[in-house]
Order: structure tokens, then sequence, then C-alpha cells
């Protein structure tokens, strides 16, 4: 019953990020990450958030999550104050950052254990079903040093997707993967999205990726992070990267990018 | 099975060419005993039950100090690792008494505890200590960061972080620090023994010492070969399953 319960796909959340900006001090002065961004996204919504490095994306990302504090400005989830890490909000990093000394349904298990309402058999079953879910139920009890790179990551997104978080916060989850992994996971992605109903939020540099997932591509520039523009991407779902139409909408948020990065200092003046 | 026949020959050579040289007379048989005599001496000293008294002695004087300096640096270790303050004092002490050699404890703890089993205890546990308190601190440094952040974005408090998962990601390393404390509580243990004569108990270092005095080689060279043999036997009996869990599931190591 319970565990039925929590199988259930909660309510994704709406984010809404308002003036969010965040320096950091370094030997050379103070940077700039990020400068009063706003935007806002709606519960069940597939954001990518996309931009050279040095654009504040992953920052951004870390201040959703609770792990970081902007200086000023504020990230509402379901109209509450983000002040810090909470289960409703996962995240999955470029690096699994998967504990070692657990075999991989321990890891499942890890964040499961940390729910009040679960007793031991029902956190089981429910990490049995998240495993089921990126389909490594055979490989519950295999050490994470056995799996391989793509195999590592769809445990680090069974280990988000566990506690039912209602956003799930992806910064480059498949940057350091090998391209046929990529397009695979890319597949899973959308189909958990689809099942799950989940906010997703993903950060990466790769513009094919971001035209691929997201509903909404969102524009960064660097020194500051700026958000610049928006691109609604209106394709039919599953997706192949390896469209046309998809290549399309690439090169044209690649043509913004450009324009962004090599004549920063001609947009500045224009605003 | 090959493995262990060729380790057997080569022992078995190495006591054959122990025995030609008694046979020599490169030195006097009173100095140098033959095998022969100190198998003897082993064999009467098993039987008559000295030989395990002594060893049960300083196995309890070694787990006792031993477990006071696990205790005491595994917390100590997490603290100088997480708070700069404990760092600059605690820490630096720590570094600074670890190059100390163990024997060096013997004559303040002679002056300040007599000849007591307290003495004992003190130089054990001045042995282990530092070395257990480094390599703690130095297993939490090398935690990577991005496990903390996994584990609160998970919903982990402070404590449920240390206990579940900064503690247990240092563990190769406090593993070798304990190991390597055992090491220092061993030979600090040794030396305390030969140079503290007390009545409480009959330790192995005492019954090596007595050797000397009544001048039976044989007794030495057998107590030495007993020492040898546990610290052998702890070795392969306590850290080897541990290190072959870690090596198993971190993926280290030969397998």
């Amino acid at each position: 019953m319970s565990v039925q319960d929590e199988l259930k796909s909660v309510p994704p959340a709406k984010l809404f990020i308002d003036g969010v900006t965040k320096d950091f001090t370094t030997r050379s002065g103070t940077l700039r990450a990020l400068d009063h961004v706003s935007f806002q996204i709606n519960e069940g919504d597939f954001v990518c958030l996309v931009g050279p490095s040095g654009c504040g994306k992953s920052t951004l990302l870390n201040i959703i999550a609770g792990l970081e504090l902007p200086d000023s400005g504020l990230t509402l989830m379901n109209g509450k104050p983000v002040t810090k890490p909470g289960r409703d909000r996962m995240v999955m990093f470029q690096e699994p950052a998967l504990f070692p000394w657990l075999d991989v349904m321990g890891n499942v298990l890890f964040g499961l254990r940390l729910k009040p309402n679960l007793n031991k058999k029902e956190c089981c079953e429910v990490a049995q079903f998240y495993l089921r879910l990126v389909g490594l139920e055979e490989f519950a009890h295999s050490n994470i040093h056995e799996l391989s790179g793509g195999m590592k990551q769809r445990v680090a997104l069974a280990r988000s997707l566990a506690p039912n978080p209602r956003v799930l916060l992806m910064d480059e989850p498949f940057a350091a993967l090998d391209a046929l992994t990529r397009e695979q996971l890319y597949g899973d992605i959308q189909r958990i999205w689809a099942e799950r109903a989940k906010t997703i939020v993903f950060v990466t540099h790769n513009v094919r990726e971001a035209a691929c997932l997201g509903n909404r591509v969102i524009l960064f520039s660097p020194h500051p992070g700026r958000v610049r523009e928006e691109f609604q991407i209106d394709l039919p779902r599953p997706r192949d990267i390896n469209s046309v139409e998809l290549a399309k909408y690439a090169s044209r948020i690649t043509r913004a990018l450009r324009g962004y990065v090599d004549a920063p200092d001609a947009e500045l003046g224009a605003e | 099975m090959k493995r262990l026949f060729s380790s057997t020959l080569f022992f078995i050579v190495l006591i054959l060419i122990w025995h030609f040289l008694v046979l020599a007379k490169v030195k006097s048989p009173v100095l140098l005993p033959d095998p022969v005599s100190v198998w003897e001496y082993l064999r009467t000293a098993i039987l008559d039950g000295s030989l395990f008294d002594a060893t049960l002695v300083t196995i309890r004087r070694l787990l006792s100090g031993y477990g006071i300096g696990i205790l005491l640096g595994i917390p100590v270790g997490m603290l100088t690792a997480r708070f700069r303050f404990m760092e600059d004092t605690v820490g630096v002490i720590a570094l600074g008494l670890q190059t100390l050699p163990s024997v060096c404890w013997v004559p303040l703890a002679l002056v300040w505890f007599g000849q007591t089993e307290g003495a004992m205890l003190f130089v054990v546990v001045m042995g282990s200590l530092w070395s257990i308190i480094i390599s703690t601190d130095n297993g939490i440094r090398n935690v990577p960061p991005i496990f903390a952040r996994a584990a609160r974005t998970m919903g982990a408090k402070q404590f449920y972080t240390w206990t579940r998962v900064i503690l247990p990601a240092s563990a190769p390393f406090v593993v070798t620090g304990m190991k390597q404390g055992w090491a220092f509580a061993w030979r600090s243990l040794m030396a305390a023994e030969i140079f503290v004569t007390i009545l409480t108990g009959f330790g192995l270092g005492q019954l090596l010492e007595y050797g000397r005095d009544l001048h039976s080689m044989d007794q030495v060279i057998g107590v030495m070969l007993a020492i040898v043999l546990i610290g052998l036997l702890v070795d392969k009996l306590l850290f080897s399953p541990i290190e072959h869990f870690l090596h198993r599931r971190w993926g280290t190591g030969r397998t």
C-alpha cells in the first residue's frame, strides 16, 4: 500500500528564478557568474540551459538545488523560496558520484533510507522499481567499478529518481560518455520524463543535445552570465538526435550562440 | 599449490643453511644455537604453558593500548581534517610526535608511572595514536567533495553525512593507518616489555629479556620467532579480510 503510494508520480513543480546574481571572489578580483538572471519554468517542463563555459549555468543549477545561495535575487519552487537542498529537487552530476563502498542497490537505497515513511522492505521494493526503470535490475548487487560509464550514469539516474522528486536537475550528465551510449540515454531520459512526469532542468554545452531533449532551450552568454535568448523546440517525441529538423534547430541556436560569444561588447552596447 | 611448495622449500633451505652455519662453528654454539635446540625450547615452552601465558599477557596489553589508540585516533583525525584550528594545533602535535620512535616514550613512562601496567599502556597508546590520527586526517581529506554534495541533495544532515559517507569513503586510508598503528603498537610494546620489568604480568618481551639474562640464546631466538609468527597471524586474520573486501568493492589492487 505504502509502496504503491510511494511509486505514484508526484505532481511536478514550478520554478521561478527572479533576479539571481552570484559573484565569485578569485585572486584576480571579483567575477560575476550570474547577473540578474530571471525566468520561469512551468510544471512538467523540460528545459535545457545552454551556453559556453563560464556562463554560470552550472552555478544556477546549484542554486536551484540549494547547494549554493545567490548573492541577491531568489528562487521559488511552487512559491516557496529555496534555501537548502531537498529531496524534492534531486541532482545528477557530470560525474556519477556513486558511492564505491556500496553496491548498485545500496546506492539507490541511500536516498530512500533517509525518507522517514518507508521501512527496509519497502525501500528495497522502491529501489528495485527504479533499477527496472533504467534497465539495470540484473546488476543490483554489482560493485560500482564493474559498471561501464553509461551504466554508472543509469544508476545515478535511478538514485536521483528514487526519492520521487518534483524536479530533476541534470548538470551535463552525459558529457563524459561515448556517442552511442549517449544516444541510448537520450531515448531513456525522454521516456522516463514522459512516464514519471518530472520538471527537468538540464545543463549542457552541447547544442544538439539541448535541441533533442528540451521543450525549451535557454541560451546563456558568459562574463557575466546572462540569459540571452530562448528557443521553443516544437518537434514530436521521441526525438532522434540525428534527424534533419533537429539539426535545423541546432544550427539556429549555434548561430545565436556565436553572436554572443564573438561580439559580446557590441551586444552589451545595444542594451 | 605450487606457490605453497616453493615457499616451503625456501624455508627448509633457510633452516638448513642456519644448521650448517652452526656446524661450521661460525660462532660459539652458546651464541648461535642450533635450529633443533630452538625447536626444543619452543616445544617445552608450549608444553609447560609459559609461552602461551606470555603471549596472552602481551596480547591483552596490546589490544587495550591499541583499542584506546583507535578510539581516540579516529575521532581526533576527523576533527583535525574538519577544523582549521584543530589542524593547526593537535594536527601539528600529531605530525611531530609521529616522528618520535616509540621507544623514546619508555624513560618518561617509567618516571611517571613506575614499573606498572600503566607505563605499558602509555607507551603503546603513544606509539599507535599519532599515526592513526594522521592517516584518518589524510583519508578524510582525500574524499571527493562531490560525495558529500550528493548526500546533501538526498537529504543527509551533517552527522549522517560524516558517519555514512565521509567515514566509509575514507576507509581505505583509515584501514592502512590502523594497520600502521598496529605495527607501531606492537613495536612499542616490545620495547616497553624489555625495559619495564613488572610483576603484574610476564609478557613476550619480558620472556625475551629473561632469555638474555639466562644466556639461553635458544630462548631468545625462539621468542623472536614467536613474535614474528603472531605479527604475521594478526596480519592474515585481522587485516587481510578487510583489505580484501575494500579491494573488491573499490576495484583497486589485485583480485
